[in-house]
């Protein structure tokens, strides 16, 4: 690794050194170790009998249930739409592509309560389709299909954007070679193509999943904040906070605090798999 | 090979397919053929009624038990009465609403056609099982001496009082306020109906106007609804002053206690009449109408009028009530809506629009 | 319509109709439909209406707030991001491996987890903020609570952006300096930081934007008056309270609009910049 050649011994002073260091290390503990702490601290603060019961009463159970409801309808599609536009953005060149790859990092850029005021907007009933969907007995807004479609939008490019660049990268010959062996389009791509990007797969189907169960924003503004009902975590959490129940607020907390470190424990152990499997495609 | 436009318009129709198949049996999980084993009511409510209704609920669930042998459960929405009203009328499909005055549900009725426009007229007293009024809530020992809405002006006083465009108690509160300084200056707000005091009626409303302007200049922060207005004013110490419903704030000393704050009943106040309907589309969707009218109806009950007043409502059939809970609730000199607007559409369009209502022209809170 | 130039000119790979009808498809349905909705709503309002909205007192001291804080936050995760990339690539020390997962916290947290721990933490009765309240320093219900809550989530942008920028940078270059008589100053403030600031300006572009339109995070510990701790996302959600939709878009459509035109002149500095050094980006 290029850092190895470079040992900062022989170019920064050790004063620089440890300053910089000290800045990082107390910056990072305050910014986000701290947090980190206080969500389980304050959880587990009032006894493990209020944690429990937290986590087990109908609100909490059915908050849950609607996240993982949720998360289980966006991800396998955000899974499906991330390979589909990787294939079509790295293995053709067409016009409009990069207007097309910036397109699907949109949801950064945008505010998660804009993305739920468009589609309110869209499907709400004083919206372009709310009305003509209520006459068929759909509803959309204030209902699962909302909270379902809000985070549809703000996980969707988390799959795309990992395998993008890993494809860009590893460019087309092993298909092509695949084709001319008289592989289908279906053989190269699930034997071919698949098992090179498997890990970066796997990452990002972990980080949709954690933002999906994880987003606030959009979803408060299309559901009904229905305790029982239309209650994700996030929502529940909030509900729960601004009523000063605060021990369950926490509770409800850590349990996606858990999920989002998990979620970097994998993270760091896919990016050395991944790492491992490129330098072993270099090497041959 | 299929072109990509090919692939669009069959996606576009496979949704539509998927979507017609999947959501249009049951929005609810209730089956329309068939007899349900539980039956769900949606009471969707305004916000501080949520331990009335946690108790009332509870004594309905049993009390149909033993009638029908049914299992009820009731889900419960609080929230401010108008924020309510706009999300029964965009789809929340409530089967009853109990909110914070009838202009909400008018409105409901109106946009939406889920009731029906002589909703009022169902249940007894104007569908109002029981009433409350405006008080203020202080801290102990009352150290601004705030007695009356004139010291509500006073020097470095701020109030706590919700958005009127999103909470009902809000409106309550804002009207009287506003019912306030009209009384003072005409002495009696009969003169408001009386054409030959026209001119004194102008001159009173131009400095309720500047009361109500003044007044809101002194609010810190403009909550949604009286529940989170309650919190502003008690978990985040904010001001010196809450407005808000008689029950609500008997509930806060009952959970702070008197150590803490301090109930203050004013010279005058509204009387204000919360009402209570069956959203007869949805709950015939639901095929829950029987019990919806049900659950209604308890209210009136013996029963359901004793869970009101120990709540701190004040209850319409005080013969059943006993006299010593009945002692809480002061005697306050009190006007009703009626005096100060022919209704809640006039109210509506006077004070409460978009832009050239009163409210919005009047506040402008200075940083 | 025919299939596209591409694959007329030579073989192509198979899937391409399949893909990429899909991919505009989903697009549409998730992005393009809903965006366009926004931008009629806000492009078929009333003038006037547009403008009485906007000029409110309270939107203006929101969108103030909101661009200020942001710009600060961004700004902020500058400094101690570049420190921060720097040392873990740069320097070895214990748990080092640790802090870099941990940068990611922000990205991998959701914001409403991350909102009620930050107003915990810096309340007037939490661990951070019963020290500085005392002393004057509102760390919650305030702007710097605010400030505190962006720069939590803008930091990993600019440290993910500048840690490969850091590790590609060419030794050489340095060692070429420091032979040449440059002091260690010298060096970096002419040689090492000018190649960095393409990546610096990334990150504090992504930085900005997020913090734009933050939400979740923000709520808890802002405090929320309006005129003095109201952001903008919430004025807006505020305005869908009280039904005023038009109301909520116009503003939405200003947050979005200034949102995406500071990124594309960010792009364009930064490209400006890349013809001016001739380096490559």
């Amino acid at each position: 690794m290029a850092n190895d050649k470079l040992k900062a011994d022989s170019v920064d002073p050790w004063w620089v050194r440890w300053l910089l260091i000290g800045a990082t290390v107390g910056f990072m503990v305050f910014l986000l170790v701290l947090p980190l702490g206080v969500i389980f601290w304050e959880a587990i603060r009032k006894g493990w009998g209020v944690y429990v019961k937290a986590l087990t009463d109908r609100s909490a159970r059915n908050a849950i249930m609607l996240s993982l409801v949720a998360a289980g309808i966006s991800v396998p599609l955000n899974f499906l739409f991330g390979l589909a536009a990787a294939w079509a953005t790295t293995k053709y060149t067409f016009p409009g592509k990069s207007l097309l790859i910036s397109m699907i990092d949109l949801p950064f850029a945008i505010s998660p309560i804009i993305a739920g005021l468009m589609y309110v907007l869209v499907f709400g009933l004083q919206g372009w389709l709310g009305a003509t969907l209520a006459s068929w007995g759909i509803q959309v807004i204030f209902a699962v299909p909302g909270v379902v479609l809000a985070t549809i939008f703000v996980t969707f490019p988390f799959v795309a954007r990992e395998l993008i660049p890993l494809m860009q990268e590893q460019g087309s010959e092993e298909e092509w070679a695949a084709i001319s062996l008289g592989a289908s389009g279906w053989q190269t791509f699930l034997k071919v193509t698949l098992p090179n990007i498997k890990w970066a797969i796997l990452y990002g189907v972990l980080l949709c999943n954690a933002r999906a169960m994880g987003e606030f924003g959009a979803v408060s503004v299309v559901s009904s904040n229905i305790r029982g009902r239309t209650n994700t975590i996030p929502l529940q959490i909030d509900a729960l906070y601004n009523d000063y129940n605060t021990a369950a607020a926490f509770a409800l907390a850590s349990i996606l605090a858990t999920l989002g470190i998990i979620t970097l424990i994998a993270k760091t152990l896919l990016e050395q798999k991944i790492e491992r499997q490129n330098g072993q495609e270099e090497s041959t | 090979m299929k072109s990509p436009w090919e692939v669009w318009v069959w996606s576009w129709l496979a949704v539509g397919a998927v979507l017609l198949v999947g959501c249009s049996d049951g929005k609810n999980g209730a089956s329309g053929a068939g007899e349900p084993v539980k039956k769900t009511l949606l009471n969707v409510s305004y916000d501080p009624t949520r331990e009335l209704y946690a108790e009332f609920n509870q004594a309905f669930s049993t009390h149909w038990k033993e009638l029908r042998g049914e299992e009820v459960e009731i889900d419960q929405s609080h929230g401010g009465s108008g924020k309510q009203s706009r999300a029964v009328i965009e789809g929340l499909s409530a089967d009853v609403v109990s909110l914070a005055l009838s202009g909400d549900i008018d409105t409901i009725a109106k946009k939406s056609g889920l009731l029906d426009a002589d909703w009022q007229q169902r249940f007894p007293n104007n569908s109002s099982p029981y009433t409350s009024t405006i008080v203020f809530l202080v801290r102990k020992g009352n150290p601004k001496q705030i007695r009356d809405w004139g010291d509500l002006l006073g020097e470095g006083v701020e109030v706590i009082t919700p958005n009127p465009k999103t909470g009902g108690g809000a409106r309550w509160n804002y009207l009287a306020a506003w019912g306030y300084a009209l009384h003072r200056e005409l002495g009696d707000l009969s003169a408001l109906k009386d054409p030959a005091r026209e001119g004194d009626v102008r001159a009173a409303t131009e400095k309720a106007k500047a009361f109500i302007g003044a007044l809101y200049q002194r609010v810190p922060v403009l909550d949604t609804s009286a529940r989170a207005a309650t919190n502003t004013f008690i978990q985040r110490n904010i001001g010196d002053v809450l407005l808000t419903w008689e029950n609500e704030a008997f509930l806060a000393l009952r959970e702070l206690g008197t150590d803490q704050v301090e109930l203050v009943v004013p010279s005058v106040s509204i009387l204000a009449e919360p009402p209570v309907a069956v959203v007869n589309k949805n709950a015939a969707e639901h095929g829950n109408a029987e019990v919806a009218n049900a659950y209604l109806e308890y209210l009136y009950s013996d029963v359901g009028q004793q869970i009101i007043a120990k709540n701190y409502y004040r209850p319409r059939r005080t013969e059943v009530v006993e006299p010593s809970v009945l002692a809480r609730f002061a005697q306050v000199n009190l006007f009703a809506l009626s005096d100060l607007v022919s209704g809640w559409e006039e109210a509506q369009e006077v004070h409460f629009k978009d832009r050239t209502g009163i409210f919005d022209l009047v506040y402008q809170s200075k940083p | 319509m025919r299939t596209s130039k591409a694959s007329r000119r030579r073989p192509q790979l198979p899937g391409w109709g399949l893909t990429f009808g899909f991919t505009i498809f989903y697009l549409s349905i998730v992005v393009l439909i809903p965006l366009l909705a926004l931008f009629l709503k806000s492009i078929t309002m009333d003038w006037s209406e547009f403008v009485a909205t906007m000029s409110h007192p309270r939107v203006l001291a929101a969108i103030r707030l909101t661009f200020g804080a942001s710009f600060l936050a961004a700004l902020i995760n500058v400094v101690f991001g570049s420190i921060t990339a720097w040392s873990l690539i740069r320097y070895r020390f214990p748990l080092r491996k640790l802090l870099d997962a941990l940068v990611d916290l922000p990205f991998a947290m959701p914001t409403a987890v991350s909102g009620i721990a930050l107003a915990t933490i810096y309340s007037h009765t939490g661990l951070v903020g019963s020290n500085l309240f005392p002393l004057g320093i509102k760390t919650a219900n305030s702007g710097l609570g605010v400030l505190i809550a962006l720069i939590f989530i803008g930091f990993p942008f600019v440290v993910r952006t500048l840690q490969p920028a850091i590790e590609d940078l060419d030794h050489e270059m340095e060692q070429a300096a420091a032979s040449l008589g440059a002091t260690r100053f010298q060096t970096v403030m002419k040689v090492t930081i000018p190649s960095l600031l393409p990546a610096i300006l990334t990150g504090f572009t992504l930085a900005f934007a997020r913090a734009l339109g933050e939400y979740g995070s923000v709520i808890f510990i802002a405090g929320n008056l309006p005129m003095k701790t109201e952001i903008a996302s919430l004025l807006i959600v505020s305005r869908l309270d009280e039904n005023d939709v038009a109301g909520a878009s116009a503003i939405a459509f200003v947050l979005l609009t200034a949102t995406l035109f500071i990124l594309l002149l960010i792009q364009a500095i930064g490209w400006y910049f890349n013809r001016r050094t001739g380096r490559q980006t």
